[in-house]
């Protein structure tokens, strides 16, 4: 327990002594977003019939910050100390591989939710706050949270050099999270990019936050809290796997 | 007793080449081991092995009688490395390195800990450095913090991989007194260094690496002996030149004579005198590491 803890403190003060850059400047981004926007399109939008665009687009800023910074947090961190070989201080002790994924994961949860928080404070500045579950709220946002903190993991073990790092968020973490309705509801879409958009996980994830929010939703939450679990599984189960087979970290 | 490593069959291949070829090699609880071998001998591969690092292909290797790969938490506990590479955590304060590296171990915050770190850096001259981030020090004091970080669980074992590679002569001096103290305490050492004169001081037995290989392995005085002598080293008249019997051989103006004790010194100046040879100068030499190291290296297929 205790080495477990030590590694979350680790990666939480990892994170913390650079908070300007990992917890303010992503807050910063998102109300940029919201700004930009909403400018352009509030009064000209309305969401499911009656929602004004802003009010629409807080919860889909909020998560889309919960999962970049998850999956930035963790990816980070281990592309960093494998390039600098202080992975090694991690590798020497006795530290289980649960331990391991579990400190890294939690980390990443508590980054994301404290830049989602942080843009959440920021925006009800202009668009006021409505809550109607707040429990499919924080589901979501952990699962989010978790999901992309895994994938975070995933990228972090693959990559070699953060060239490859940055290739596996620019051509895949930021299509999956721009293309999964953040800005517009699916329902908007000609049929064909509805489909499309129902392959990709992220959709399940802000769809069903947004639902917690407002009580509507392009899809039940409780298919999208269905697919975002299964997928956080496989991944969780594959990131232990790998890390137990010591994938990349010990030849 | 359970030998504090064990080491059996242990082969590695990266591609084509075998960095480590079925190692044997045992190390007793207590002792001060020294494992030389030129660059690329495999020395940081066996060690990576020890620590789990690296997998060998096949053999198994024990830390106090825990397996490293079934029993790897309880073989951890009882190893401290230090790495060969100069490695550091950015985002840290020595201190904060210190506790940290305690953590994982599963070492919780205590006074009893927060002693231990403090006579650490105290014995590593750290301690007016506790409080600076990793990255403002220099490479010879982020080389004594990783010796700390392999210290925070108190291992029985340490193995220090090229500790002393690049740093200054007063850190080499500070860590040896502190290794040695470390040593009389019970310690097992295994260390690799480039310094012959270093294992030559602190090692009691010496294992030397080629090509993955062990292909000496002796207490430090037998190697001496086995692979090096005494020499007589002598100066004669100008124009003076020793005929074949007397085993000698010429370097520029001097003679040097090999011997084994002290009590062949006299006959064999005898001998000198008789061919009517006259001494200008005269001084023995001590057998060297050095000269067993290249000795070793170079004879073909030598045995341990
Ligand atoms: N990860 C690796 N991949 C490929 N070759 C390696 C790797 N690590 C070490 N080697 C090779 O194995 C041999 C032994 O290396 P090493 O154990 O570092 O030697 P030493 O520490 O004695 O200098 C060297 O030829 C080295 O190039
Ligand atoms: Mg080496």
């Amino acid at each position: 327990m205790t080495s477990f803890l030590t590694l979350l403190y680790k990666e939480v003060l990892r994170f913390w002594k650079v908070g300007f850059q990992t917890l303010a400047a992503p807050v910063l981004t998102a109300m940029l977003y919201l700004l930009i926007f909403s400018h352009v399109l509030e009064g000209r939008v309305r969401v499911y019939g009656t929602l004004p665009y802003t009010a629409f687009l807080v919860p889909g800023l909020v998560m889309m910050s919960v999962l970049q910074n998850a999956f930035a947090n963790t990816s980070s961190s281990l592309i960093q100390s494998k390039v600098m070989g202080s992975i090694v201080f991690i590798l020497l002790p006795p530290i289980s591989y649960l331990s391991f994924y579990g400190a890294y994961i939690v980390a990443a949860l508590l980054r994301g939710v404290m830049v989602g928080a942080g843009v959440l404070l920021v925006t009800c500045w202009f668009a006021p706050l409505h809550l109607e579950n707040p429990l499919w709220v924080l589901a979501f946002a952990f699962l989010g949270g978790a999901l992309l903190g895994t994938l975070g993991m995933l990228a972090g073990l693959w990559a070699d050099k953060f060239d490859q790092l940055a290739a596996f968020q620019n051509f895949l973490i930021m299509p999956l999270t721009f293309l999964s309705g953040v800005f517009y509801s699916i329902h908007s879409l000609p049929a064909f990019w509805q489909a499309v958009s129902r392959y990709n996980p992220v959709f399940y994830l802000i769809d069903g936050f947004r639902y917690g929010f407002f009580g509507m939703s392009d899809v039940s939450p409780w298919q999208s809290i269905a697919v975002s679990l299964s997928c956080t599984l496989i991944l969780a189960g594959l990131t232990l796997w790998l890390l137990h087979r010591g994938y990349k970290l010990r030849q | 007793m359970i030998p504090a490593l064990r080491i059996h069959q242990v082969a590695k291949r990266y591609g084509s080449l075998q960095a480590l070829d079925r190692v044997d090699l045992e190390v007793a609880q207590g002792e001060f081991f020294g494992l030389l071998g030129p660059n690329g001998a495999g020395k940081t591969t066996l060690i990576s092995a020890l620590a789990g690092l690296v997998r060998p292909d096949s053999g198994r290797l024990e830390v106090m009688g825990c397996d490293v790969q079934s029993d790897y938490r309880a073989a951890r506990r009882q190893l401290g490395v230090v790495p060969q590479e100069l490695v550091f955590d950015p985002f840290f304060s020595v201190r904060e390195t210190l506790q940290i590296q305690a953590g994982y171990f599963g070492i919780a915050a205590s006074r009893e800990r927060d002693a231990w770190v403090d006579e650490i850096l105290h014995n590593l001259d750290l301690t007016d450095k506790a409080n600076s981030n990793m990255r403002t020090l220099s490479g010879g004091m982020k080389r004594r913090v990783l010796v700390a970080q392999a210290l925070v669980h108190r291992p029985p074992v340490i193995v220090l991989d090229e500790p002393t590679a690049g740093v200054d002569v007063e850190l080499r001096q500070t860590l040896w007194r502190f290794i040695r103290r470390l040593n009389a305490e019970g310690h097992t050492i295994v260390l690799t260094t480039h310094y012959l004169e270093e294992a030559e001081s602190l090692c009691g037995r010496i294992a030397m690496l080629r090509a993955g290989r062990i292909v000496a392995l002796d207490s430090t005085p037998n190697l001496l002996r086995r692979f090096s002598v005494h020499t007589l080293r002598l100066r004669l008249r100008a124009g003076d030149s020793l005929p074949a019997e007397v085993k000698a051989e010429r370097q520029g103006d001097t003679w040097v004579l090999p011997f084994e004790r002290f009590d062949d010194v006299e006959p064999l100046l005898a001998r000198v005198r008789a061919t009517g040879c006259v001494i200008e100068d005269l001084a023995t030499a001590q057998p060297d590491l050095e000269e067993v190291f290249l000795k070793v290296m170079h004879s073909e297929g030598a045995a341990a």
